[in-house]
């Protein structure tokens, strides 16, 4: 069955696109300068397809997804880019628009559900909030409706538990409750920012095939935000590896995983533990990223990089790609790949 | 919730006998009603009889068990001065009291919840540095200097407030603005702190990304979650105004239980003081259970006793 869905979603990326991000940049104005979070970010995702937004924390996966979803805080600003969304461009719609899409069109999950809940409000009224927002129904119908996501979720006797508080739930339990929050509306992309860190890993597995049940069953376009590789290779079709901001390599995740071309994603897969061979000390990357308020010209991972030469420091290399959908931004991919 | 109240009221009846005590021996200390109510020349005789006739010739602790067999009937004794009855005299002076204090907090409560709300919505903006400034200045003035001030250029100067009393509207609005300021200030900022926090927590987030407009993540996410340090204080402040705006209620003349209880002070009124104060400690203990309350109703975690 999995290997019958994965040949179908194969021969599909053709389809047109659910959502195009198009040279994305978003700055932070903080106290010590301007952070430059997001550089210049494209990809597209597809309906019933997966993507993993895939980078180590700070790297600017997760300000991508507010900046799509339209929620930054105010210190942060769209500061160019374009994001269309089935047609509608995103950045150029009011906040009144942009709310009218929030919830039918596109949705977010995010990571600490306990937080993410209102503590003071029963789920059912959460759950069914969608519902009076955009459909205008009435508390009880509100509250009908929400019942039936917490079926289709698998919280046990969701009639009565609907009543309950979002302490009263379970970490795994209250993951169950926040997609269902954000399928509520059936919307045509799911963002899903790290959506199973905080739980531990039986219930991971569960919260990812949920996921991946209700992406099938509802046709949407998924982007999984993740640093995890082990959750991306196991749940996306395609992957957009990120460093300090940017992407730096995209393409069908079992190729991107089996030969990686970016000297950053063959570092990121060679440290996974376990890779090497019993004994063996763990690999790294040595040093860090760099800091976004002070990106250093050309490419951003070339400090880090054994690969790197003076072209490095002085043209940033561009995301390029070959036929068969694989992108990388690297000046010298293919002699690490031959070597 | 039942079990929640009675525990309340069972644990809130000991400190009231504290009060009852307090104010019995405390009261017996401003001096002897006899140099107040008797002539400088009374005789020894006229003032055993007078002592006497009100029960002051017994021992202080026999007086108080007598007072507290007394008030377990709900018999508050009768006022030295016009003999009326003290529970009279005080519930006629609390309802003006009670009004004043009712106006004031429903204004304060209101206005802080509105303007501390929008300072919080974006922080350090110029409405938070105004909301900032006028709290402060409001929060630390002193009330008796406002009221003067207010009754020398509304009253005297301009002629378009009365000095005191309670006559027609115009005379609520110096002593409902000398009491809002400090409440008001002192609002503003709790408001505004709990609801910055309030307004950056991630469900406040979430709640946009259903589609919330800003009124909705303000007003009904953020608020309630908020409400609860505002509503600490808030009680607090309320409990103040209960126990009498003493210098309010003396500069306006405004005839209500603080009034109340400094004239029987002055007059070694002692029946009438401990009843004043009895109401006050009982008004404000129901206040403490109606404040308990509400946070269980607004929070379900202090309903269900799960730490926060």
């Amino acid at each position: 069955m999995n290997a019958l869905r994965e040949s179908i979603h194969r021969t599909r990326p053709t389809d047109p696109a659910a959502m195009e991000v198009d040279g994305l940049s978003v700055d932070i104005r903080t106290p010590e300068g301007v952070a430059h979070a997001v550089r210049d970010v494209s990809f597209t995702v597809r309906s019933g397809r997966t993507l993993a937004l895939l980078g180590e924390s700070g790297c600017g996966k997760s300000m991508t997804a507010l900046a799509i979803a339209g929620l930054l805080d105010p210190v942060a600003d769209v500061v160019g880019g374009r994001i269309r969304l089935n047609g509608a461009d995103l950045l150029a719609l009011g906040a009144s628009e942009r709310r009218r899409l929030a919830g039918p069109e596109l949705a977010i999950v995010f990571q600490d559900a306990l937080t993410a809940l209102n503590p003071v409000f029963t789920v059912g009224a959460q759950l069914g909030e969608p519902f009076r927002i955009h459909e205008g129904l009435s508390r009880r119908a509100a509250r009908d409706r929400a019942v039936e996501l917490m079926e289709r979720v698998g919280i046990p006797e969701a009639r009565s538990r609907a009543g309950a508080y979002p302490h009263q739930f379970s970490g795994g339990m209250r993951q169950r409750l926040l997609i269902a929050m954000a399928v509520a509306l059936r919307p045509s992309v799911l963002l899903a920012d790290e959506p199973t860190t905080a739980l531990d890993v039986t219930v991971q597995a569960q919260i990812m095939e949920l996921l991946r049940d209700l992406r099938t069953e509802r046709d949407m376009a998924l982007v999984l935000i993740t640093h995890d590789l082990a959750v991306a290779a196991e749940h996306a079709d395609d992957v957009a590896v990120m460093y300090a901001g940017a992407i730096v390599e995209t393409g069908p995740i079992g190729e991107v995983f089996a030969a990686p071309r970016h000297p950053y994603t063959r570092g990121l897969l060679s440290s996974v533990p376990g890779g090497g061979r019993p004994g063996e000390p763990l690999r790294f990357i040595p040093g860090s990223p760099p800091d976004l308020r002070a990106v250093p010209s050309g490419c951003a991972f070339r400090s880090r990089c054994h690969l790197a030469r003076e072209r490095c420091a002085s043209h940033r290399p561009e995301l390029s790609g070959d036929e068969r959908g694989r992108t990388v931004a690297c000046h010298y991919w293919k002699e690490a790949t031959d070597a | 919730m039942l079990v929640f109240l009675r525990r309340r009221i069972i644990s809130g009846a000991l400190p009231l006998l504290a009060v009852v005590l307090g104010v019995f021996f405390l009261a017996r200390l401003t001096g002897d009603p006899a140099n107040l109510y008797l002539p400088l020349s009374a005789t020894p005789e006229m003032r055993a009889e007078f002592a006497a006739r009100n029960g002051f010739d017994q021992p202080v602790a026999v007086q108080f068990l007598d007072y507290l067999s007394q008030i377990v009937r709900l018999d508050f004794g009768e006022s030295l001065r016009t003999a009326q009855p003290a529970a009279q005299a005080v519930l006629q002076a609390f309802p003006a009291t009670l009004q004043l204090a009712g106006a004031t907090m429903a204004i304060a409560v209101t206005a802080a919840v509105v303007v501390g709300s929008l300072a919080a919505y974006r922080p350090n903006s110029l409405a938070d540095r105004f909301a900032g400034l006028l709290s402060s200045a409001s929060a630390s003035v002193p009330d008796f200097w406002f009221a003067i001030m207010g009754v020398l250029v509304f009253a005297v100067t301009l002629n378009w407030l009365p000095t005191s009393g309670t006559d027609g509207m115009g005379a609520w609005v110096l002593p409902i603005a000398t009491l809002l300021i400090r409440p008001f200030g002192v609002l503003v900022q709790v408001v505004r702190g709990s609801m910055v926090s309030a307004l950056s927590a991630p469900y406040t987030r979430v709640a946009r990304s259903k589609g919330a407009d800003e009124k909705r993540v303000i007003f009904v996410h953020a608020l309630r979650n908020a409400a609860a340090p505002a509503l600490t204080v808030a009680g607090d402040l309320a409990v103040g105004l209960v126990n009498g705006a003493v210098v309010v209620e003396t500069i306006f003349g405004w005839p209500g239980i603080g009034k109340l209880m400094i004239d029987s002070i002055l007059q070694r009124d002692f029946a009438v003081l401990q009843a004043a104060v009895l109401l006050t400690a009982v008004t404000i203990f129901a206040l403490n259970i109606l404040i308990d309350a509400c946070y269980a109703l607004l929070d379900a975690r202090v309903r269900q006793g799960v730490a926060t």
